[in-house]
């Protein structure tokens, strides 16, 4: 098995074939495509009458669906900057030399668990905001008619400030001592300061459901309240 | 030998042919070598590969796809500029244009369109590839970082592209990607400690005024025709480069 992994190819004429091949069927997927479904164009540009719902290009719905859950500051500049800034740092934190090039799960748990986590956590909220939203974004199935005007806002209420910082501080302190009590071996691994980024990154990540979570089920709109800026 | 044969053979023995094509076509390792070698656009190839980084259920071939998906939008992106103004009076009326009366303007706008979505999707589908073979590792660090650069380029030249039809879908679509912008700490006049007022903090910046007007459309236009696509291609460049000095596309240990 190694041995045939470590066998050299030359690149002409097999690799090159494929790739004008692959070139070419790509072409021919794309004409057909453009043939058959044409470029969306509404009516002109018109400030005085808004879309409803008005919808981000898809791949930034991900972005909006956020902002039923999170002020614009976080789900609009602080996300997409946190993402950005994890994974370009994941190379220099994952300290763990195994699977390198190869398909594997057994060598990697903890990178593939999390990392999947938070690419499908993306596609789900990609795919809420595309169907499921209709006017005023709110909420609809896909059989539901957008005729029936939906019940805007249940009674959303925050935590008091006082207990929404005991809050924040218990989940990132537990969050940062657990698994350090639970599996000393995997803090020994990654030493004191990898160890606190790689925490931390999880815990900003995993807070994200979490208080979708919050709010879908208690109702809660901040979880803490400050003059300046509400979380 | 015949007539024909014997032409062949003087053209392929010319000056001419011989300062264009230097070397032969039988199927010899050194042919094989040269092929790649003295090609400038094949040459960002090794001319040999371990056979793993050939398969395609290993790549993927999400890399090359995204590649090649780009260099599609720059040549219809070019072809669309013949046709295309920046100004409110005519964007939405050259979409018009071309849907009716430019010779296979619809369907050129449509691949246009339609090979940039693709492109969001495969770039991702690279990096989830790249993820999942564990291909950032060493010596790979510093690839994946000009990697997420590219994901970001490629968000924000898709973004900027979806305003220039100047329609209600693009107009909604922009203002609720930029009221965002608003809210960003600092700089934002919305955001917390805001220290700017809506005629000068960052929003304003990126449109020329407080909403999305002739100004905004100028700036996304020359951002997504010149500045965003350089600052890819550069990025490519690098990324590619990258791939030859880290040693190659990845292999186990
Ligand atoms: C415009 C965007 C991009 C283009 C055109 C591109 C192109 C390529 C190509 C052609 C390869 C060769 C192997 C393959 O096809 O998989 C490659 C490898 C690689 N790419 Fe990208 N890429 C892009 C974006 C990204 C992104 C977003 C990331 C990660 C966040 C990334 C990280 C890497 C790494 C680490 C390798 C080396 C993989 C290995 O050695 O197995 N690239 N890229």
């Amino acid at each position: 098995m190694r041995k045939e992994k470590e066998k050299n190819i030359y690149v002409w004429p097999g690799l090159a074939i494929m790739e004008f091949l692959t070139a070419i069927a790509l072409t021919i997927i794309l004409l057909v495509w453009a043939l058959l479904i044409n470029a969306p164009l509404l009516e002109i540009a018109n400030p005085g009458i808004s879309e409803n719902p008005s919808r981000a290009p898809w791949y930034f719905i991900g972005l909006q669906e956020l902002l039923v859950y999170f002020d614009p500051w976080i789900a609009g500049v602080m996300i997409p900057f946190i993402i950005i800034v994890c994974l370009m740092i994941i190379p220099y934190i994952d300290n763990n030399p195994a699977g390198r090039g190869e398909y594997t799960f057994s060598l990697r748990k903890f990178a593939l668990i999390n990392f999947n986590i938070g690419f499908l956590m993306w596609l789900i909220l990609i795919f809420t905001g595309y169907f499921l939203r209709g006017p005023n974004w709110q909420f609809y199935w896909p059989w539901e008619s957008w005729e029936a005007a939906k019940q805007v806002e249940e009674n959303l209420w925050s935590l008091d400030p006082v207990y929404g910082l005991a809050g924040l501080a218990a989940y990132f302190g537990a969050g940062l001592a657990i698994p350090r009590l639970i599996s000393p071996r995997f803090y020994r691994k990654c030493g004191f300061k990898r160890y606190v980024i790689v925490m931390t990154s999880m815990l900003l990540m995993y807070a994200v459901p979490i208080k979708i979570f919050l709010r879908l089920v208690f109702n809660i709109k901040y979880i803490l309240v400050t003059p300046w800026f509400n979380i | 030998m015949s007539k024909k044969k014997r032409l062949w053979k003087r053209i392929r023995h010319s000056r001419v042919w011989k300062s264009i094509f230097r070397h032969g076509y039988e199927d010899t390792k050194r042919n094989r070598i040269l092929q790649i070698r003295s090609n400038i656009f094949l040459h960002i190839h090794p001319a040999k590969i371990p056979s793993q980084a050939g398969k395609i259920r290993f790549t993927w071939c999400m890399g090359g796809i995204t590649f090649f998906l780009f260099i599609m939008e720059v040549v219809t992106g070019i072809l669309l500029m013949f046709y295309y103004r920046p100004v409110t009076e005519y964007a939405y009326l050259d979409m018009k244009y071309l849907e009716f009366d430019v010779p296979f303007g619809l369907i050129l706008r449509n691949i246009h369109r339609w090979a940039a979505h693709l492109m969001v999707a495969t770039i991702m589908l690279h990096m989830l590839r790249v993820f999942l073979t564990g291909s950032y590792k060493p010596p790979r660090e510093f690839n994946w970082v000009i990697g997420v650069t590219l994901l970001a380029l490629t968000f924000l030249l898709s973004f900027t592209g979806y305003l220039l039809p100047w329609d209600q879908l693009a107009y909604w679509a922009i203002t609720v990607g930029t009221n965002m912008i608003r809210a960003m700490p600092f700089i934002g006049h919305e955001g917390p400690f805001a220290f700017v007022n809506k005629y000068n903090d960052i929003r304003f910046m990126l449109l020329g005024g407080t909403g999305i007007g002739p100004n905004a459309l100028l700036r996304f236009y020359v951002l997504h025709i010149m500045v965003l696509p350089a600052a890819a291609i550069i990025f490519i460049g690098l990324h590619f480069w990258r791939i030859r000095k880290d040693g190659g596309i990845s292999r186990p240990l």
